[in-house]
């Protein structure tokens, strides 16, 4: 090979430049990330105190406040969410990863992926007509249900992933001791995929609770503390939206507040799932 | 040993009992019954979604027919609703967003999968997924008071300088507008993109790498030769996923994009897509046409992108079921 040539030094040379573009490319896309962290925390740091996560917010033109019934209400939303959404993902999981091979366990894992790209907004429509209509009220409850529709193919899809990971000699080992197929599955293969499914969990739940669109028209907003789950409920994603479109400077202030605190919390989940599973992954 | 009741009682022998090659427990059977249940939700709800908003968008269907898509008149006084001012907004800014997040997004899938150290992989493909975990109304506060004023004072002066005798750069700066609503929804369909690019490409089997470089390739030579050709579909099933969830977004963009129902070339001018109109207008709305339209409007952007998905699907599990060598 004439390695002094100049055909040489110009592939080199366009080797360069292509691989120039894409480290250039990744840095291009961790800017916003980082501009997004730095306003978040420079501009919400001075709205968190006490009084952030046990008052109300204050009609305009007061200082002060807090958003504690949006605080309460998120948790509200995302506590309904997981207990809608997990028990059916689960199981629905576990039917793909045990009888995964038929044509309707191929139609359900795509129905799954496709369900996962439909706009979160559709889902608070079909909520709205089902729910909301149906009860004549904005509630938590439907708020819950919008989000739990959201969880469920991803949970569904973890757990069948998770569960194929589960080596099967456990399986052989638990039926050759007598017992039936559907207690090894329960008792062996899930329990030993049961902390890899919670990471997951823990990543559909850091998900969902930034949502706003499904909880539009389905929990609403309440400027005061909900009694129930069938009350229309304020949650930080909402208030986000309503307070930074809104006019007011303090209000905007309370938006950026709200946003650390969501931001932090979604953060902190992805991260320490990130981190269990390094160190399950080193453990074995 | 569990105590198995008669299952000739039950059941004679069917096609489980069969292909477990013993008598089937009644308890599998009934474990498989239950699991199959809930797995069939997630088809029912799908379908049962589109049925609903099928059913809510009747009444608009039956009145506009096609020219709900056709007409730009959505006038909410004299009950009069077109949809086409919307469909623009949502497919100009959705192509705004692909020209940008695209060669982006396989810059960092190149680089994740084939140039980056690997000590450095992980973490760099931590924080490119990262940008997904962001919530989407959180990208909104910041396009409103961070990317909005950014675009306004020294982008868009700059753009028009340079580019202005394009149509695309012309007329007022706001800021807000199809331009911030195409940059905010680029970022968020980058990870998405890049991350199943990542996929693909890492499913590209390691025998044609090595062929190349054997040959002599550089590593872009390797890549382009190799792997670019093989994962191809892949790779447009990858932008066409990220397409659907550009066309879907709801949040960031409302915030953003000036929620003005017009048609126009600049990318300066104010928009309005067909997620943000449902997210304005939904809780506002009186009226039982008015109500139906924005069902309607709904149900447009659900099926289109059910169909994207579908699509991007198959082009997706296309590369992983290739020979090894095989051609597209």
């Amino acid at each position: 090979m004439n390695l002094g040539s100049a055909t040489y030094a110009r592939r080199h040379f366009i080797d360069r430049v292509v691989r120039g573009s894409c480290v250039l490319g990744t840095v291009v896309a961790l800017v916003p990330l980082a501009s997004v962290l730095y306003y978040v925390l420079v501009r919400g740091i001075g709205g968190i105190d006490l009084d952030f996560f046990t008052e109300l917010p204050k009609p305009v033109g007061e200082a002060g406040g807090g958003m504690g019934n949006a605080v309460v209400g998120t948790l509200t939303l995302v506590g309904l969410a997981c207990l809608f959404g997990i028990p059916p993902g689960i199981l629905a999981g576990v039917y793909l990863a045990e009888f995964g091979h038929s044509r309707f366990a191929r139609l359900v894992r795509f129905s799954a992926d496709v369900m996962s790209g439909v706009p979160s907004i559709t889902v608070g429509l079909f909520v709205y007509s089902l729910v909301v209509l149906t009860t004549k009220h904005f509630s938590a409850l439907a708020g819950g249900i919008a989000l739990a529709i959201l969880m469920l193919p991803m949970v569904t899809r973890t757990t069948e992933e998770l569960l194929k990971l589960v080596p099967e000699s456990l399986r052989e080992a638990a039926l050759g001791l007598g017992v039936p197929k559907w207690r090894a599955t329960l008792r062996v293969m899930l329990r030993t995929a049961l902390p890899g499914i919670a990471v997951g969990v823990m990543l559909s739940v850091a998900r969902v609770a930034g949502e706003t669109a499904p909880l539009l028209f389905t929990a609403f907003n309440n400027r005061f503390w909900s009694s129930g789950v069938d009350e229309p409920t304020a949650s930080l994603s909402v208030n986000i939206y309503a307070n930074a479109v809104s006019p007011y400077e303090d209000w905007h202030r309370q938006a950026w507040a709200a946003a650390l605190v969501l931001l932090l919390t979604v953060l902190l989940l992805n991260v320490s799932a990130r981190f269990l599973v390094r160190t399950r992954v080193r453990a074995r | 040993m569990t105590a198995r009741p008669d299952v000739s009682l039950a059941r004679p022998r069917s096609k489980l009992q069969l292909a477990f090659g013993r008598e089937a427990n009644l308890g599998d059977l009934a474990f498989r019954r239950i699991t199959a249940l809930f797995a069939g939700s997630v088809i029912v709800l799908l379908v049962w979604m589109a049925l609903e908003m099928g059913l809510a968008s009747k009444l608009s269907f039956a009145r506009f027919g096609l020219g709900f898509v056709t007409s730009t008149d959505w006038d909410p006084v004299r009950d009069q609703y077109g949809s086409l001012p919307f469909v623009f907004g949502t497919v100009v800014s959705s192509l705004v967003a692909l020209l940008i997040a695209v060669p982006i997004s396989l810059g960092i899938a190149i680089y994740l999968s084939e140039l980056a150290h690997p000590r450095l992989r992980t973490p760099i493909g931590f924080l490119v997924e990262l940008l997904a975990a962001v919530p989407s109304v959180v990208y909104g506060l910041w396009g409103i008071f961070a990317l909005a004023p950014w675009l306004r004072e020294t982008v868009q002066p700059l753009l028009a300088k340079t580019l202005g005798f394009l149509p695309f750069f012309r007329g007022p700066q706001h800021g807000f507008g199809m331009l911030a609503g195409g940059i905010v929804l680029s970022i968020m369909i980058t990870p998405t993109i890049s991350s199943v690019s990542r996929e693909v490409m890492r499913a590209v089997p390691a025998a044609l790498r090595e062929g190349a470089i054997g040959l002599g390739a550089t590593r872009w030579e390797v890549v382009r030769v190799a792997v670019l050709p093989y994962a191809r579909s892949g790779l447009v099933g990858a932008t066409i996923l990220g397409l659907g969830r550009a066309l879907g977004e709801t949040m960031a963009i409302t915030m953003v994009i000036g929620n003005r129902a017009e048609i126009s070339a600049s990318l300066f001018a104010p928009s309005y897509t067909m997620a943000s109109v449902i997210a304005n207008e939904f809780t506002e709305a009186t009226g039982r046409l008015y109500l139906s339209a924005l069902a309607e409007v709904g149900l447009l952007l659900f099926a289109v992108t059910v169909v994207l998905n579908i699509f991007a699907r198959l082009l997706v599990w296309r590369v992983g079921k290739l020979p090894e060598g095989g051609q597209l």
